[in-house]
């Protein structure tokens, strides 16, 4: 049967104790006095993470939430809402109440509700190939305005009062790194976007290019006019043909109308972009790895300090800007730092595209305002937990992210709510995993991605990587012990303090979270030999190192 | 061995030709030359040596650190399977063991009739349709176990 509607009852403990049946009980009888039985299904549905407004009713698929409800008021809502199509006056659950960030608009068709949409404005409603659709978007606008009316020092004043921060994972204040390198005096300097997204999870610099190439052509040049650069690059990774492909053309529409090249609209100021491809490496999204490659090395990170602000690509003055980080620019300075603070929090202004995956009913990419909770991305754009699962956690920002426990699922994600509970935002990845998803598998899985992509250069990193596959490996098939734990833990702290670069400190992090938070369950693996989800194999095969593995061969 | 009806040093002069030989193009050029070939031979890493005027040591430390970049000769057909988390947890596993038992390869390995390498790769970017499978430039997402024979039937 076909129904229009949807009414989903609450029936957590929590709501039964304040008369939810009475309130199921209700729909029932006025459901049927109006004969929309056969139009309006009626069930029961649990927590759907606003226990400060039970019992509920959630009516699909607008989505609107109604509650605290009392019998009384459940005629209205039927009336109205289910019989005259209009949502009840007075009785919608108290917008706001979670974070504070958003507001529950329902949802209208083809879009997201509640998305404020500042960077994918136009990702998938202009012709990308076309730089005539983005300049009758507002396109250029901002970098004309920049070139023509403003000193760079101004320019770099107003990101610095926007507050933003790099989207590429650090958060590090995007307005002091371009002051760092416009303050450097050198007569040749570069601007970069890092656009070699390899986290795992994260494809929203693929689709910011592919579907919005000239806005991140518009940052560059305003970042290259405010920090007085000539030159910029664009680190593709190898993989995204696209990408690049819609870059090039980009530019070549954008050096042809004069947006860049020489004597730009007439300003004296000159630059010239260039698309570079990467070719298969994790580790060149650390930037000094990325100016390595860029130099045509092997990308491995330089020893920092010195900073590439100060020497960068050929030594040079380098900026090296995040692409979603360059997507917030044009907006910014086209509305001003006042308007871009109206989004997200106090001390992580803006917006935050993430890609949303796992085991949520509707996976992709999403723009949600900073703070806002993780239990609300996964209600209102995941659409619930797939199957009716259960939260169990979740992994942001990709590998290099945190393991996040449903403990802090109503924590605001914004830099500083997660870092005072020691996990991180990361690059936006939000994986969402359900009870059938073992902890310690999921680390396995991590820890094998920095195996393979850890540079090598430094030990901390290619063998506390290795090591600590390894003793994960002999927990999973049920040959680990306690000792391991220890071995574990002191291997994260070695990861954590002693790598060259961010892949080892991140590496290390998602250990530290599962021996924080999944400790009954990586303890059921090494004292009871059992994998409680059932998903690892506890084979009681020992795994060994390859070298060692060899000797024993031999043997 | 590269393809038979291939100038080896003809791609090399080409792709150079189009990148300018400087050794800021290095990546580049070892790109396309892999990608035109399918690997990079000895002899071609020994041209593009000559002409970027780089020591062939850095060369070979530059192609064997990318993942994109073989020195040793692939398949007709280049398989990458996505074994990173977003994949793993959405049934990952199982798609790769189907792959490797319907090959009968393993990770990294090339079959005798040189028409199949199976390689893992980290994530490509593809998540929101995992478990995904790249053959080539043919991207497969949302792969099941039972549709791995009717993928790799496509190619010959």
């Amino acid at each position: 049967m076909n129904y229009r509607s949807m009414v989903l009852v609450s029936g957590d403990p929590r709501s039964m104790e304040r008369g939810a049946k009475a309130v199921y009980e209700q729909f029932q009888r006025e459901i049927n006095a109006l004969g929309l039985e056969n139009e309006v299904s009626l069930s029961w549905v649990q927590d759907v993470g606003r226990s400060d407004a039970v019992p509920l009713a959630v009516v699909y698929p607008e989505a609107t939430i109604y509650g605290p409800l009392k019998p009384e008021n459940v005629q209205t809502i039927v009336e109205e809402h289910l019989y005259k199509g209009r949502v009840a006056p007075g009785l919608q659950a108290p917008v706001r109440e979670l974070s504070g960030h958003i507001a529950w608009i329902s949802a209208r068709k083809g879009t997201l509700p509640a998305e404020q949409r500042i960077i994918l404005k136009r990702t998938g409603v202009i012709d990308p190939t076309s730089i005539e659709d983005y300049i009758a978007d507002d396109g250029y606008q901002a970098f004309a305005d920049v070139l023509t009316n403003m000193q760079p020092k101004e320019v770099i004043d107003q990101i610095k009062a926007s507050g933003l921060r790099g989207r590429g994972g650090a958060g590090f204040p995007t307005g002091l790194k371009w002051q760092f390198v416009a303050g450097t005096p050198c007569d040749i300097k570069y601007v970069i976007c890092n656009a070699d997204e390899s986290e795992p999870g994260t494809f929203k610099d693929r689709v910011l290019i592919e579907g919005d190439p000239h806005a991140i052509i518009e940052a560059m040049a305003i970042a290259a006019f405010s920090v007085g650069a000539n030159e910029g690059y664009f680190y593709v990774r190898g993989e995204y043909l696209l990408a690049q492909k819609r870059l090039r053309t980009a530019i070549a529409q954008a050096e042809e109308m004069g947006l860049l090249g020489d004597n730009i609209l007439g300003s004296g100021f000159n630059l010239k972009l260039h698309v570079h491809s990467g070719a298969g490496a994790y580790i060149c999204g650390e930037e000094t790895a990325l100016i390595e490659s860029l130099e045509g090395k092997r990308g491995e990170p330089r020893s920092r300090p010195p900073y590439p602000t100060t020497n960068g690509l050929w030594g040079k003055p380098t900026l090296v800007n995040n692409v979603e980080t360059l997507a917030n620019i044009p907006p910014i300075m086209r509305n001003g730092a006042d308007w871009y603070r109206g989004f997200g929090t106090e001390g992580s202004p803006g917006t935050k595209v993430c890609t949303i995956l796992g085991k949520v009913n509707v996976t992709g990419l999403i723009e949600v305002p900073m703070g806002i909770t993780l239990r609300e991305v996964i209600s209102i754009y995941g659409k619930g937990m797939a199957n009716g699962a259960h939260f169990k956690m979740a992994q942001t920002g990709g590998s290099s992210g945190s393991v996040i426990p449903s403990s802090l699922q109503d924590t605001p994600m914004d830099f500083e709510s997660y870092q005072a509970n020691g996990v991180s935002l990361g690059s936006g990845a939000l994986l969402i995993c359900d009870e059938n998803t073992c902890a310690i598998d999921l680390a396995i899985v991590l820890m094998n991605f920095f195996r393979k992509e850890s540079c090598g250069k430094c030990n901390p990193c290619r063998i506390g990587t290795e090591r600590a596959y390894q003793i994960l490996k002999n927990i999973a098939e049920g040959v680990g012990t306690m000792q391991d734990l220890e071995d574990l833990k002191f291997i994260s702290k070695n990861l954590i303090e002693l790598s060259s670069c961010g892949l080892g400190t991140t590496a290390g992090a998602p250990l530290e979270n599962i021996l924080q938070y999944f400790m009954p369950e990586v303890e059921a693996h090494i004292k009871l030999k059992v994998c409680p989800t059932g998903v690892c194999p506890m084979s009681g095969r020992k795994v060994y190192p390859e070298t060692k593995l060899a000797q024993l061969e031999q043997a | 061995m590269p393809p038979d009806n291939m100038n080896v040093l003809e791609v090399v002069h080409g792709v150079v030709e189009e990148h300018g030989a400087k050794a800021e193009e290095l990546i580049p050029i070892l790109n396309d030359v892999n990608r035109a070939i399918g690997y990079l031979p000895k002899e071609a890493l020994e041209e593009i040596s000559r002409l970027v005027k780089e020591p062939k040591s850095k060369l070979t430390s530059v192609a064997t650190f990318y993942q994109m970049l073989s020195t040793k000769p692939r398949g007709r057909h280049v398989i990458r399977f996505c074994e990173s988390a977003p994949c793993h947890v959405a049934g990952g596993r199982e798609v790769w063991q189907a792959v490797q038992e319907e090959l009968g390869l393993k990770d990294g390995e090339t079959s005798e009739d040189g028409k199949w390498t199976l390689i893992t790769a980290s994530c490509l970017g593809l998540c929101g349709v995992g478990p995904v499978v790249l053959v080539d430039d043919d991207m497969y997402g949302n792969v099941t176990p039972s549709q791995v024979p009717d993928i790799l039937a496509r190619y010959s």
